[in-house]
């Protein structure tokens, strides 16, 4: 177990290594920087001195060294476009990308599991094909066409949910959160749905398997014979075995939905992470893009190690297959 | 191959197929077992119907397409946002899913637009494939070192999310078809490397093989010649979805704007100009493209739910 802890723990650091370097050389490399930060009719002798200044005459290992050490003080560079901070914009914006996220998680969770259980235990009646139907465009249809559809319909056509934007938020803890409150809720139904249209259609699957694998096991039998009633059938002795698996998905797909969220956040103009970077991309403002990969990496990376571990501890079969 | 066919081809199927036919006709080839299989179902016969019908309108959207709606001479701003089905003034074309901003026949947008789509998706599968076949071969083939280093680079490629890689990669490069093409080969490519791999390591380690070795055959000829036909089955399933996902990344990129130039309109970009026009109800700017790259997506994937049925006899159940 523990061979198999370091050897994912030196993964997740190599992933952040090789994109880091790939992050510095897409800052440095095309086209100097210094030409964006000058001014355009700066003389040679001011270009030289604003890049010994800043380091950018330096060879290009201790550069990206600097780099290096600046990150892991929080420094990535001041936006080309706010003039402040990468890092601090990218922040400020993560609290609304982590609230659509989870709340895309929950909805994930409230749709995809009830639909999958019912037809994992009904194989063959109407839920069961209308979830493996749905199951099937959930995962084909582009989100972010969705996204449309769902705006067209609900927004333009019956006016009942806005088209975009965050609405109000109430404070709590000093973190702006929408879901406080009826109005903020509103704004986040639909570009919560589109994100997590993947998601149940993947927990809906994976739950219908699970409990058509889990409900024909001899201990369900025993205990449907012992005359325990369906409900507590349910929920005591087949939900526990057939959510391991789903709990370590849902862990893995947060941060997908991250890394995601910055199509549906550009649909609805959600003012979150995803939408900054989007905007940052099409203004070359490169400060801000790398910061946001190396913060949403870093994320990602570290969820899919917790998950990993998690799952080491929930299922003791693994723990012997690393020898 | 033809072994594991005949295989699963059960008694009461060829006596019923012996039954129909002519005597003394030629007994079946693999191809037309295939084929008979994959028609039985007809989920799958109809995607393959509607992926061919989208296609031949692809490839003959120039001959089908009621204007040119990249030729400034046809297309004409008076025309500009008709709903669908309204006449031209002229009465020369009725507009049957309306026109755009710019006074286009979405009809003819959308084959164009297909075009696009499908060649970027099916360019990027294709290429991506060639790669990772040869990088998942090499893997499997020479083992050690070499395919330690090669896994890795597989593992942290795989480890990072596709639409960051494509981002990251526009970011830096800019826009273009050739940008946009090498982004979703370079997203993609590791996914056949590994599957390769798994299947040729399997191959590998069977008697055929040793004898090829043997008989002191060169690498490349028994990786190419040898190892590679028996792991068609899983690549042809792969290379089908991958298509499909290149389909879609390509037009969430376009969308976003971060994919291909005004210049070359897939459906995304279609998708994306008619955004704007949403809000104000007209619908269909947005709407038809995005029905024709559902169609082509879905029927994309579901010939290779199909053909993974059809390909692992295993599955048929």
């Amino acid at each position: 177990m523990f061979e198999m802890l370091v050897k994912r723990a030196l993964q997740s650091v190599l992933v952040i290594f090789v994109m880091s370097i790939l992050a510095f050389v897409g800052i440095n490399l095309v086209g100097n920087p210094i030409h964006l930060l000058v001014a355009p009719d700066a003389s040679l002798e001011e270009i030289q001195r604003a890049s010994h200044a800043l380091g950018l005459d330096l060879p290009m290992y201790q550069q990206y060294l600097r780099f290096v050490a600046n990150a892991f003080h929080g420094d990535m560079g001041n936006s080309f476009v706010f003039n402040r901070p990468a890092i601090g914009l990218i922040f400020e914006r993560m609290p609304a990308t982590f609230e659509l996220a989870l709340m895309a998680l929950l909805l994930s969770a409230m749709i995809g599991i009830p639909f999958g259980m019912w037809s994992g235990l009904r194989p063959g009646s109407r839920v069961h094909k209308f979830a493996m139907g749905f199951s099937i465009l959930g995962v084909t249809i582009p989100v972010f066409w969705l996204g449309l559809i769902l705006i067209l319909v609900f927004s333009v056509n019956l006016g009942w949910l806005p088209s975009g934007g965050r609405g109000p938020t109430t404070s709590l803890l000093g973190i702006d959160v929408s879901f406080l409150s009826w109005e903020g809720i509103k704004f986040m139904l639909l570009p919560a749905f589109t994100l997590a249209l993947h998601n149940v259609a993947l927990v809906m699957r994976m739950t219908e398997a699970g409990t058509r694998e889990v409900a024909v096991q001899e201990y369900v039998k025993f205990a449907r014979a012992k005359g325990v009633g369906s409900a507590r059938l349910m929920f005591r002795h087949i939900a526990p075995n057939v959510m391991i698996p789903i709990v370590t998905v849902m862990g893995i797909e947060f941060g997908h939905l991250i890394a995601f969220s910055l199509i549906t956040e550009t649909i609805f103009a959600w003012p979150g992470m995803g939408k900054l970077i989007i905007d940052s991309v099409l203004q070359l403002d490169r400060p801000v893009v790398v910061a946001y990969l190396m913060v949403v990496l870093l994320l990602y990376v570290m969820i899919n190690f917790a998950v990993d571990m998690l799952y080491l501890i929930l299922d003791p079969r693994l723990r012997t297959k690393s020898a | 191959m033809k072994m594991m066919m005949n295989d699963i081809d059960t008694p009461a199927l060829s006596a019923a197929a012996a039954h129909q036919e002519i005597p003394l006709a030629p007994p079946e080839t693999p191809m037309h077992l295939l084929l008979r299989r994959y028609f039985k179902s007809r989920i799958g016969t109809f995607a393959a119907v509607l992926l061919v019908v989208l296609v031949i309108a692809a490839i003959a959207a120039p001959l089908i397409a009621p204007q040119d709606p990249y030729d400034l001479a046809t297309v004409s701003i008076m025309e500009a946002e008709h709903a669908p089905g309204t006449s031209s003034s002229d009465n020369k074309i009725t507009y049957l899913l309306g026109t755009d901003g710019a006074g286009r026949d979405m009809l003819s947008a959308i084959l164009y637009g297909l075009r696009i789509s499908l060649g970027i998706g099916v360019t990027s599968a294709l290429v991506a494939l060639v790669i990772g076949t040869c990088i998942g071969l090499i893997s499997a083939y020479f083992g050690g070192k070499v395919d330690a280093l090669l896994m890795r680079i597989v593992d942290v490629q795989l480890s990072v999310p596709t639409i960051l890689v494509a981002l990251v990669l526009l970011a830096v490069l800019g826009q273009g078809v050739d940008k946009t093409l090498m982004a979703l080969v370079l997203v993609q490519w590791a996914i056949f490397a590994r599957n390769v791999r798994g299947s040729a390591l399997v191959e590998r380690s069977k008697e055929y093989i040793e004898a090829a070795v043997g008989q002191g055959l060169p690498a490349r000829r028994i990786m190419f010649r040898h190892v590679l036909p028996n792991c068609m089955a899983p690549l042809i399933v792969t290379t089908t979805n991958q298509m499909a996902n290149a389909i879609t990344l390509e037009a969430t990129m376009s969308f976003l704007g971060i994919g291909l130039p005004q210049t070359k309109p897939s459906l995304g970009l279609l998708i994306s100009n008619g955004f704007d026009y949403m809000l104000s109800n007209q619908y269909w700017i947005s709407v038809f493209p995005g029905i024709a790259l559902v169609l082509l997506v879905v029927s994309v994937s579901l010939v290779g739910d199909q053909l993974r049925i059809v390909l692992n006899p295993k599955l048929d159940a």
